[in-house]
């Protein structure tokens, strides 16, 4: 299978200290790793295109590394994740669910709490295009003062025979949560819904 | 005491290890970090533009040291730089000239170490997820036009009507393929900041 090409990486943290409320005196932070990399099946359609998510998990683990880096190297701080991905013109929307094993089981493999599904979305389009990561509790899908979503895009990318593969990371609720449901405190942790 | 009232900050790094097809090696990378904070003076005229200055000074070392430690490089490999600044609705754009023109520089040079040219802005008017271009140019000689450059930025929840997005650009590196002449960086005597 062919090797993945990456063109460019970009790296994002937000530290949120309020949104119209009281400041914490700890950000959220919530982080993006976006990679460019060329889409070996652009252009035509290729029927078998499963060995490339093999191919894909070096790229997964270096991504899931580069977000616990920028949160600061300690991969117990993060409490949420989700992963996208969006696939240029030149592409079909099912290149995108390549991602879904390298880039999730990645995460799960270096997040030491994460018995949950990683939360995903997918499109396609052109450069300059937005994608909102889905996020979600990494151990308990219910908890509701953790879903969130994360908006990413990269002025040049995908170009029409690219892909932007995007996982994201949180360390917390949103940062006003009061919406009810199931609290972080109270999971069991086990079926990685509850 | 922080004088910024800061809602957010988001940093952001791009590494570019492929341009149309060449590879860049070592890759060019370029860095951004942008507060966003509350215009004390939205929904009003205010003569008197003090307290925006000093939040610019605040926020020239805060975002320029951010920039730097999300390159993982020593200050003194900064090799340009960029400021801008969009208001939201209920502001004025002198808002943005009062943050990033009188005071903000002194405090980005001591974090990219020297700076001796012109720290190139651009500034906006701008609404919630609009993207701000942020110029670039080389940090000890203006006219080094391998350096010359702009990285998008944009926050899907900002700037809100009394917010304003603060944003400063680091890079290690010029563009990725320059060819185009000019004044070379190695070149640069870097003391009127210009050549």
């Amino acid at each position: 299978m062919p090797d993945v090409i990456v063109r460019k990486t970009v790296i994002v943290v937000d530290e949120i200290y309020h949104e119209g409320g009281p400041v914490a005196s700890e950000p959220l932070r919530r982080a993006s790793a976006l990679a460019v990399i060329e889409n070996p099946f652009a252009g035509r359609f290729v029927e078998e295109i499963t060995g490339f998510i093999d191919d894909l998990k070096p790229l997964g683990l270096q991504m899931a590394a580069d977000l616990i880096a920028a949160l600061g190297g300690d991969a117990s701080v993060v409490e949420g994740y989700g992963k996208g991905a969006i696939i240029g013109e030149g592409g079909e929307l099912e290149h995108a669910a390549l991602w879904h094993a390298p880039g999730g089981y990645s995460m799960r493999e270096l997040v030491p709490a994460s018995k949950a599904i990683v939360p995903s979305t997918k499109k396609v389009g052109g450069p300059g295009c937005r994608l909102d990561v889905p996020v979600t509790h990494s151990n308990a899908s219910y908890v509701r003062s953790h879903f969130d979503a994360i908006e990413v895009g990269i002025n040049d990318a995908p170009k029409a025979d690219e892909m932007v593969v995007a996982l994201v990371m949180t360390t917390g609720p949103r940062i006003h949560h009061r919406a009810g449901g199931l609290q972080a405190s109270d999971i069991v942790g086990e079926d990685g819904l509850k | 005491m922080s004088k910024a009232k800061i809602r957010k900050i988001v940093t952001v790094v791009e590494q570019t290890n492929i341009e149309i097809g060449k590879s860049i090696d070592p890759p060019t990378r370029r860095a951004a970090s942008v507060a966003v904070i509350e215009n004390p003076f939205a929904g009003k005229y205010q003569e008197d533009l003090e307290e925006l200055m000093a939040i610019g000074e605040e926020l020239g070392g805060l975002l320029g040291d951010k920039c730097v430690a999300a390159l993982g490089i020593t200050p003194s490999q900064a090799e340009s730089y960029g400021k801008a600044a969009m208001v939201g609705e209920n502001g004025e754009l002198e808002h943005a000239a009062a943050i990033l023109h009188p005071r903000l520089g002194k405090p980005l040079r001591a974090a990219v170490e020297k700076g001796a040219a012109l720290v190139p802005s651009s500034k906006k008017m701008g609404s919630m997820g609009q993207p701000l271009d942020v110029p670039l140019g080389h940090k000890d000689a203006a006219y080094v036009r391998s350096h010359f450059d702009g990285m998008e930025v944009r926050i899907n929840d900002a700037p809100r009507a009394n917010e304003i997005m603060v944003a400063i650009t680091v890079t290690d590196s010029g563009r990725p393929l320059p060819r185009v002449g000019g004044l070379e960086a190695k070149d640069a005597e870097g003391k009127d900041g210009l050549r």
